[in-house]
């Protein structure tokens, strides 16, 4: 594949990198939805009674 | 107070390093560079500490909820430890023991870790918000902000005071641990606040003694370049002597055992024996020595004292 001018072409090594990352990231937003959930379970209704 | 001027022209978060990468080049940074930008032992300290708070404090918390308050406070610190990796990156570059972070080494650009230090930062503080209490998430603020902006940005430039002050910032997880258990605060958090407190100006000035070179390269104002090692040494006593009385004062007020008194105590007179010890070393490497000897014992220490405390905490119930 050519390469067009001033288009960014990511190596392996970056691609990898850049594939962890992602992977990472997703994980964590996994584990937030997870964390909501059990939060929710736990609280119950009270999960909207938050006082200041 | 004591100010030099030649660091305050340092304090731009631009790097200089060759190594250094533009925001506009592909990121090579690894998962394995963030976590490090995160500053992952400093988070374990304040992990520890938090935990120590949160079991101490009156009433009941629901372990879901507990281990959501330490994962927030958790990654608020490295948050924090981002934004000052960020910031500090200039100077970073010109010390040999922080030369290979993430930005001098060129493997992540400030602006990616200014975004993940701002994103956690702001992710850590509504997750304690909404999940756990607002009273403790407002604390978290405060602690970053405290950090970040009121340490790193102004202090730590400034004043060779830089670390007594800016020592609050890690002074303040056993507090926001207490409040997310119990949702106020008390004498016996404030205790626990001022033992970190006393405690951060001997660790680090026994830490800088060793790299005096450095942060005078740097321009870094920390109290040996300024001063000098026998100021240094004469304030790490001091600070030494104080910690030692006030980290027995939860056993003294009556709020801990005698066991801890005693550990407190005993603990606290070997980090007096350890200040006293580099005060009276003249030679140059026998100093650097007794220095990290200090530097090392100061870690146990705290480590002792809230190992007991927690151990006392989950043996007798968090009041007496």
């Amino acid at each position: 594949m050519e390469r067009e001018p001033g288009k960014i072409v990511l190596t392996q090594e970056q691609q990898r990198r850049r594939r962890a990352r992602s992977i990472a990231i997703a994980l964590a937003l996994g584990a937030l939805v997870i964390l909501f959930y059990v939060v929710t379970l736990v609280k119950g209704p009270a999960v909207l009674n938050r006082p200041l | 107070m004591l100010v030099i001027s030649e660091g305050a022209e340092l304090a731009r978060p631009i790097v200089n390093s060759p190594a250094a990468v533009s925001a506009h080049e592909p990121s090579v940074a690894s998962v394995g560079d963030y976590i490090a930008l995160m500053k992952p032992r400093v988070m374990s300290l304040v992990v520890f500490t938090a935990f120590v708070g949160m079991m101490m404090a009156p009433g009941h918390v629901h372990p879901v909820i507990g281990f959501t308050a330490l994962l927030c406070i958790s990654v608020a610190a490295g948050a924090a430890g981002a934004l000052n990796m960020w910031y500090d990156a200039d100077i970073d570059a010109l010390m040999a023991r922080t030369a290979g972070r993430p930005i001098p080494r060129g493997r992540i650009a400030p602006g990616e870790a200014f975004g993940f230090g701002a994103t956690l930062a702001g992710f850590s503080i509504a997750l304690l918000g909404l999940l756990v209490s607002w009273p403790a998430a407002a604390l978290l603020a405060f602690t970053i902000f405290f950090y970040v902006v009121v340490y790193t940005m102004w202090l730590k430039r400034w004043t060779p005071q830089n670390i007594v002050i800016g020592g609050a910032a890690g002074a303040f997880p056993p507090m926001i641990g207490w409040v997310a258990a119990s949702g106020h605060i008390s004498i016996e958090p404030c205790l626990l606040f001022f033992i970190v407190f006393f405690w951060t100006p001997p660790h680090f000035w026994a830490l800088s003694l060793t790299r005096v070179d450095d942060y005078a390269r740097a321009g870094v104002p920390m109290l040996p370049v300024v001063a000098g090692a026998d100021e240094t040494r004469r304030q790490i006593l001091l600070y030494s002597t104080a910690l030692a009385l006030i980290g027995a004062t939860p056993w003294l007020l009556g709020y801990r055992n005698a066991i801890y008194g005693v550990t407190a105590l005993l603990a606290g007179a070997l980090m007096i024996a350890l200040a006293l010890q580099l005060r009276n070393e003249r030679d140059r490497k026998r100093a650097d020595r007794a220095a990290r000897r200090l530097f090392a014992f100061s870690i146990l220490y705290l480590f002792i004292v809230f190992a007991v405390l927690l151990i006392e905490a989950c043996v007798t119930g968090p009041k007496m």
